[in-house]
């Protein structure tokens, strides 16, 4: 028997509201499935399970809040029988059960979610009229009226099941958001003793490779420089591995795979920092779509566990809004973050000569417990230097 | 497609990516008001593009300053 436990999905997060099971009793499910859909804090997130079975018992209700590790539900592996004490699957499996992960739904902000469960309207039936096809509270409260019946879209009746859970306001979603960012951070300041470093890099090369590659194509496939920053962060990383990993039970563990966590402020205000796996393994083009994707799903409240749980470094880029320099705080239990500033013009001087080149300034915020300044140092260094050979990202 | 329907198209995909948008200044800067960064940019720009159907430039991004500017662009492209 497998025990399917809720995963903790970040630092900030103790506890999670069980929204909907996206199984029952009797399906198939196979690593990397989407199972449920759980409440955190930050966002309301798809959670996958790690093994392949078959679901034998839903221990939760949907509705509940549960602690982080409390067996939310038992599968029986692949082979193995149901044990003759427990009740049988109430239905017969049905043979060609729907998959657990539905990728092609459309986002769906959590708001929408709650007054979906609210009005018993069946969110997934929904077409979205929000960014990227998201659903929103006017498309459900439309499908709840009745007022714009889509042909094949009525509202589907409630649940037959229990009681609608609901998600929380969004005025409790922002104040849920601040406390657990406030928990996070308190925490990092206490506990870990950050040291910080900075290096102008010079991006003339970076630009112009850039500028050169995006003349060529049309605005769908165009890169941004943020994509280049993540890769060269990826690449040096592969050469200094005691910034990727976790402080946890007093020693560094480092991370297996390099999971960039890309800082994303949210427009209701807040930030969430979910990864794109193996940055290092992904050509530019692939690593500016995972951005692009992962920075609308984000926006639209619709990511998966495993991007919540598995950053192992995180980047900040908040050149956007105009500042030079990040002092950045970990997140905890991580050991650095890399900030970068605005790419403007800054007086450099090369052979005696001082001219304006477009320049960022990059940041490091470390944990002493794990590095040194100095490692620190060659660390920025070597982002410095992936950044001028661009064709080499 | 004239101006006034390229405006109404602009300001709709303003509105997707900025759901909060209440007014736009038209010769104010877009990105500023609006509280655009590189990746809603590029996400508003790809919108136009698959809607309008026109090609934007990476060159021509300094002539997209403001809503007017955006509008006047687009319009003689789609012409």
């Amino acid at each position: 028997m497998i025990e399917f436990k809720l995963p903790s999905l970040g630092a900030d997060m103790d506890e999670g509201k069980l929204l909907e099971w996206k199984v029952k009793p009797g399906d198939r499910v196979k690593r990397g499935d989407l199972v449920a859909v759980v409440e955190t804090p930050k966002a309301a997130v798809d959670v996958e399970i790690w093994q392949d079975g078959v679901v034998h018992e839903l221990v939760t209700q949907p509705g509940t809040t549960i602690p982080v590790g409390t067996v939310m539900a038992r599968l029986l592996g692949l082979g193995e029988t149901a044990p003759a004490a427990a009740p049988p699957p109430a239905a017969a499996p049905a043979p060609v059960a729907a998959p657990a992960a539905a990728p092609s739904r459309h986002p769906v902000s959590p708001a929408a979610r709650k007054h979906a469960r609210e009005l018993g309207v069946d969110v997934e039936s929904l077409p979205g009229s929000g960014p990227h096809g998201a659903v929103t509270v006017e498309d459900v409260e439309k499908a709840a009226k009745g007022r714009k019946p889509a042909p094949e879209a009525a509202p589907a009746p409630a649940p037959a099941t229990a009681p609608a859970p609901a998600a929380a306001p969004a005025a409790d979603k922002t104040l849920a958001m601040r406390k657990a960012i406030a928990a996070a951070m308190s925490r990092s300041k206490r506990e870990i003793p950050h040291y910080y470093l900075s290096q102008t890099i010079p991006m003339q090369r970076a630009m112009d490779w850039l500028t050169a590659y995006n003349a060529k194509r049309p605005v769908t496939e165009r890169l941004l420089m943020g994509a280049l920053q993540l890769k060269a962060v990826a690449l040096a990383l592969k050469d200094f591995p005691d910034f990727n990993g976790f402080w946890m039970d007093n020693a560094f563990q480092p991370a297996q795979g390099i999971h960039i966590g890309v800082a994303i402020s949210l427009r209701q205000g807040g930030l969430i920092a979910p990864a794109i796996h193996d940055v290092a393994e992904l050509a530019l083009d692939e690593l500016m779509k995972a951005l692009a994707d992962l920075v609308r799903r984000a926006r639209a409240g619709s990511l998966r566990s495993s991007e919540m749980s598995d950053p192992t470094i995180t980047v900040t880029n908040l050149g956007d809004q105009g500042v030079d320099e990040v002092f950045a705080i970990i997140y905890p239990p991580q050991v650095a973050i890399v900030g970068f500033g605005r790419v403007a013009p800054r007086p450099w001087a090369e052979d005696g000569m001082i001219g304006a080149v477009p320049a960022v300034v990059a940041s490091l915020a470390a944990d002493h417990r794990v590095s040194d300044g100095h490692r620190g140092a060659r660390f920025l260094a070597a982002i410095a230097a992936r950044l001028q050979e661009p064709e080499t990202l | 497609m004239d101006a006034e329907e390229i405006r109404k198209v602009v300001l709709a995909e303003l509105k997707r990516i900025a759901p909060e948008l209440e007014e736009v200044q038209p010769a104010k800067p877009l990105r500023d008001q609006v509280d655009l960064d590189s990746m809603d940019w590029l996400n508003f720009l790809v919108a136009l593009h698959e809607r309008l159907k026109v090609e934007i430039p990476e060159a021509d991004y300094r002539k997209l300053g403001t809503l007017e500017q955006v509008v006047a662009y687009l319009s003689a492209k789609a012409r």
